[in-house]
C-alpha cells in the first residue's frame, strides 16, 4: 500500500479536520468533571428546597459553593456545546443551515455560561 | 468521457437500512435515550441559569421564579430534569467504561444498559424523597 500522507502529517496526528482527538478528549474530561459537579448540584438544590431567599443567598455566596458552581457552569456548558455540535453534525446536512446551527449552539452555550457566572459572582461580591 | 460533476449527475443509489428495521435492543435504546437526555439537559440549562439569575436579582423575583417551579407542571419538569441528569450521568459512566475497551461482552453490555436505566429511576426517586421529606440530602 502506498502511503499518501507525509511523515509530518502522520506525526501531527491532527487528521483532515485539523483537530485530532480534541473534541473527543474534551468531551471526556468535562464528562468526568460533570459526574462530580452534577451530583454537587443535585445536593445543593435538594438542600435548598423550600428555603427562603436569605438562606439561598447566604448559601450561594459561600466561597466553596460558588467555586463548585462556577466549575459546573464552565465544565457543563463546554460539555453541552460539544454534545449539541455532534447532534447538529449528525442531523443537519444542508451546509448553510449547519453552519448557522453550529454558530447558534456556541452563542447559546456562551449565553448560559456568562449569565450564570455573572449571577454567581454578583451573589458572592455584590451588595 | 462524460463529466460527473454537479448534483444533477449523481445517480440515485439505494440507502443503507436505518434504525427502523432493527429490533430494539436495550443498549441501542439506552444510547438513543442518552442523546435525548443530553439534548433535554441542554435546554434545561436555561432553568439553572434562570434560577441563578433570580437569586442574584433579589427576593421578589426569586420568589416569583420559585413559585413557577412549585406549580405541578414546574415540578414535573424538574422531576424529568432530575431523571434526565441521572440517566445521562450513568449512561456517560457506561460510555467511559467502554472507552477503556472493557465490558464489551454481550452479558456485560446488557447489565450496564439495564443498570443505567434502573439506576437512574432509583436515584431519581431517592433524590426527590430526600429533598421533600428530609429537607435535603
Amino acid at each position: 500500500m502506498v502511503l499518501m500522507r507525509t511523515p509530518l502529517k502522520i506525526a501531527r496526528q491532527l487528521g483532515s479536520a485539523k483537530e485530532g482527538t480534541d473534541h473527543f478528549w474534551k468531551q471526556r474530561v468535562t464528562a468526568v468533571a460533570n459526574v462530580f459537579l452534577g451530583l454537587f448540584l443535585v445536593w445543593l438544590i435538594a438542600s435548598l428546597v423550600g428555603a427562603d431567599y436569605t438562606t439561598v443567598k447566604l448559601k450561594l455566596s459561600n466561597p466553596l459553593i460558588a467555586l463548585a458552581l462556577l466549575g459546573l457552569i464552565v465544565s457543563g456548558t463546554l460539555h453541552m456545546r460539544l454534545g449539541m455540535q455532534a447532534i447538529i453534525e449528525d442531523y443537519v446536512h444542508s451546509e448553510g443551515l449547519k453552519i448557522a446551527a453550529l454558530m447558534l449552539n456556541t452563542f447559546f452555550a456562551v449565553f448560559i455560561a456568562l449569565a450564570s457566572i455573572f449571577s454567581i459572582l454578583k451573589l458572592s461580591f455584590g451588595a | 468521457m462524460q463529466a460527473t460533476s454537479g448534483r444533477s449527475a449523481r445517480p440515485e443509489r439505494p440507502l443503507s437500512p436505518h434504525i427502523q428495521i432493527y429490533y430494539p435492543l436495550i443498549n441501542m435504546v439506552m444510547s438513543i435515550v442518552h442523546r435525548i437526555t443530553g439534548a433535554a439537559l441542554y435546554i434545561g440549562s436555561l432553568l439553572l441559569a434562570w434560577w441563578l439569575i433570580a437569586a442574584a436579582t433579589g427576593p421578589d423575583y426569586y420568589n416569583y421564579v420559585v413559585s413557577w417551579f412549585a406549580t405541578w407542571p414546574g415540578k414535573l419538569i424538574l422531576l424529568g430534569y432530575t431523571w434526565a441528569l441521572m440517566h445521562h450521568m450513568l449512561g456517560g459512566i457506561r460510555h467511559l467504561i467502554w472507552d477503556t475497551g472493557l465490558g464489551f461482552d454481550l452479558k456485560t453490555i446488557d447489565i450496564l444498559s439495564w443498570g443505567s436505566l434502573a439506576g437512574s429511576l432509583v436515584l431519581t426517586v431517592l433524590i426527590w424523597f430526600c429533598a421533600l421529606n428530609l429537607g435535603g440530602i
